[in-house]
């Protein structure tokens, strides 16, 4: 049995709790015995995206005094994983972090599970987060999870492999841009005829739901982790 | 930041519809054409080794190019300002009475506004690539790097050219090629730039489509090639490498129409070639961006413009909202990194912005021939830009809060605020996009419920 610590980030903390609860679940159904450690709280990827260094190691320093000892860390974010597995190293010279999965990895990658039993009658189309995609590598993995759904549909959009205009403080730095980028993703996302996006990342999730929300669309989104703890 | 500029963009919906699908077609062309090449992720790392030996080792080969040149007739001129360079050009026209010069498409006499320079001096300058020479009758500036005419439609182009406005390209480009064939055989002066300067044989490569570099620098009298001094390579072999990424990764073609490779003047016995050939190595400003280590990497460049293709930003904002005529992700980097060049040429540029105009998402980085790490790049030139107190102020809070779990769980106040205020980053959010419905319980609430 694989013994496994989540770090849920702070935006599905206090966001989207129920991507966390879905990706436990998932977790502990494939076997895995959970633990949350409280005192978890950011990677501290907008400091380091923003230029404060010295802000992001601090709290970096955190979430290593948080995480000491787990043997294996999994996240429903591509994009706090990389910031962990990647870019630790820019603050900490010579750490080398690689107890970090992003959680479709883990699955298929750790678990070698590509089937976890779900169910979930819905045409969905996958948007390949940035970080997950050109950091991580993640292509294949969320792809078969997904496609191993019963009742699922995958459809691939157009520009699936292009940035939906989050980036983190970029997105309220230059609204105008970023919102012009998401409804271009939208517009991609709206010619496949899918009823629901889905991502391995709450950020971009959030981008997306707020544009199409704003466009007044009917197109849903959801976590991996949530359409897997579908039966 | 040039937000007029940006915002202009962005509500042009002929111009957003011409940019995407313009740069979405150079995409796709390079995609088709890199996935013929097996051993294409070997050659990018193969071609960022080589840049950046080149580039450890540059006054070496560039003495050696000079040394190289020279051995075959031509003549080598190091120019530190864009002023240099210029002055070179026009006292030399002047020395041979020349009044036309025929130009074909260089970024870098972009940089140095060579056109306005000779303009200045009363020496007529023309423009002999179709898309340059639309842009210099337009009176603007390229809007990409490989591309400058991309944002024109095809009825903007007949006006330009004062054809009828339903004329065919072919019909247009005929009209453009009847008017540049004269002025190639009347121009004294050719002047080029270079792809490549190749130090142990003195050749200076030029990559091009229309012929018209290859005409610019064999039928005037003069041939003047006017580079960065990035550009030099050690060996002719090395262009094995270069010359296999350059196509594919800028027009998606194996290889581009025309590669020259010339060498000198016309010597003795030889029936064509220009009587004279200068080299004009270019610093402004780069040997500043070389002294930095890690950001060195900005100059291994070779000006294909895949980064702006495949930027999402770029394509959105396109090439005129950037304050530099370097645009899209390399424009980002380079622009901070030659800002003070600029400034001392009484350039007011404001170029604090770009590097954080950007939502690192790496596609820049993906698609670069000689692996520049350009989001990389763009961190390091966020962490050196000087910041505003109040964002400071907020950053050390943030990293606090962060440290501290029982002052994070706080924020479940603010979860529970029936009305959130619209005010900063929120309001800045909600222009464009509706929040998330807040939940009743965190993920840790949850949590200790569950157990």
């Amino acid at each position: 049995m694989h013994r496994v610590s989540i770090f849920v980030t702070c935006l599905v903390d206090q966001v989207f709790p129920r991507v966390g609860l879905a990706m436990t679940e998932v977790l502990e159904r494939a076997g895995c015995q959970v633990e949350f450690r409280e005192a978890q709280t950011c990677c501290g990827q907008p400091a380091f995206n923003s230029g404060f260094q010295d802000d992001a190691r601090h709290v970096a320093r955190h979430f290593l005094d948080v995480f000491k000892g787990a043997e294996y860390i999994v996240v429903p974010s591509g994009s706090c994983a990389s910031m962990i597995s990647h870019h630790y190293a820019d603050l900490f010279e010579g750490h080398h972090e690689s107890r970090v999965w992003e959680f479709s990895q883990f699955l298929t990658d750790v678990l070698k599970i590509d089937d976890v039993g779900a169910r979930l009658d819905r045409v969905v189309t996958y948007h390949d987060s940035c970080h997950s995609l050109r950091e991580l590598g993640i292509r294949d993995a969320p792809r078969r999870l997904l496609s191993n759904v019963r009742d699922l549909r995958l459809v691939e959009m157009d520009a699936a492999q292009e940035c939906c205009g989050f980036g983190g403080t970029f997105s309220v730095k230059f609204p105008e841009i970023s919102g012009a980028m998401a409804r271009t993703k939208i517009d991609s996302m709206l010619r496949t005829g899918a009823d629901t996006v889905v991502s391995i990342d709450s950020s971009c999730l959030m981008q997306l739901q707020g544009a199409l929300s704003r466009a007044g669309s009917n197109l849903r989104t959801m976590h991996l982790a949530e359409v897997l703890a579908c039966r | 930041m040039p937000l007029t500029q940006i915002q202009k963009a962005l509500d042009d919906p002929r111009l957003q519809k011409a940019v995407y699908s313009a740069t979405g077609r150079l995409a796709d062309g390079r995609r088709k054409t890199v996935a013929d090449l097996p051993e294409y992720q070997k050659l990018r790392q193969h071609a960022h080794d080589i840049k950046q030996h080149t580039l450890e080792h540059l006054d070496t080969y560039l003495e050696e190019l000079e040394r190289s040149v020279i051995a075959r007739g031509g003549k080598v001129i190091w120019a530190n300002t864009a002023a240099e360079a210029c002055d070179f050009v026009t006292n030399l026209a002047r020395d041979r009475g020349v009044k036309l010069v025929v130009k074909s498409k260089s970024m870098t006499t972009e940089e140095i506004h060579l056109n306005h320079h000779l303009e200045r001096h009363g020496i007529d300058a023309v423009e002999t690539d179709l898309g340059e020479y639309i842009i210099q009758l337009s009176g603007e500036t390229p809007y990409h790097i490989i591309a400058p005419a991309l944002h024109k439609t095809r009825e903007q182009v007949a006006e330009v050219l004062h054809a009828a406005p339903n004329a065919t390209p072919e019909a247009l480009t005929a009209i453009a090629r009847a008017t540049l064939r004269k002025k190639f055989l009347d121009a004294g002066i050719g002047i080029t730039g270079a792809n490549f300067l190749v130090a142990d044989s003195g050749a200076i490569v030029l990559v091009e489509n229309e012929g018209n570099a290859r005409l610019s620098s064999s039928a005037p009298r003069i041939h003047i090639a006017i580079s960065g001094i990035e550009k030099v390579i050690p060996r002719a072999q090395d262009l094995a490498v270069f010359l296999k990424l350059l196509a594919r990764s800028a027009t998606g073609q194996a290889l581009s129409v025309y590669t020259s490779f010339l060498s000198g003047p016309r010597r003795p016995g030889e029936t064509d070639g220009p009587e004279e050939f200068c080299l004009v190595l270019l610093d402004h400003g780069r040997t500043s961006v070389l002294a930095d280590r890690e950001k060195r990497q900005s100059l291994y460049c070779i000006r294909c413009g895949a980064c702006l293709n495949h930027c999402p930003v770029y394509r959105k904002i396109g090439g005129y909202s950037y304050p530099w005529v370097y645009s899209g992700p390399i424009g980002k980097i380079l622009t901070p990194q030659f800002a003070e060049t600029l400034e001392k040429e009484g350039a007011d540029l404001h170029a604090s912005w770009l590097p954080f105009a950007s939502s690192l998402c790496g596609a820049c980085g993906e698609v670069c021939p000689v692996k520049i790490e350009i989001p990389k790049i763009l961190l390091e030139l966020r962490q050196e830009s000087p910041k505003k107190r109040e964002e400071k102020l907020a950053m050390r809070l943030f990293s606090w809060i962060m440290r501290h779990p029982r002052v994070y769980e706080q924020f479940r106040w603010v979860r529970k605020m029936r009305k959130l205020p619209s005010a900063g980053p929120l309001k800045a959010w909600l222009s464009e996009r509706d929040l998330p419905e807040l939940p009743a319980r965190s993920f840790r609430e949850e949590w200790k419920r569950r157990k």
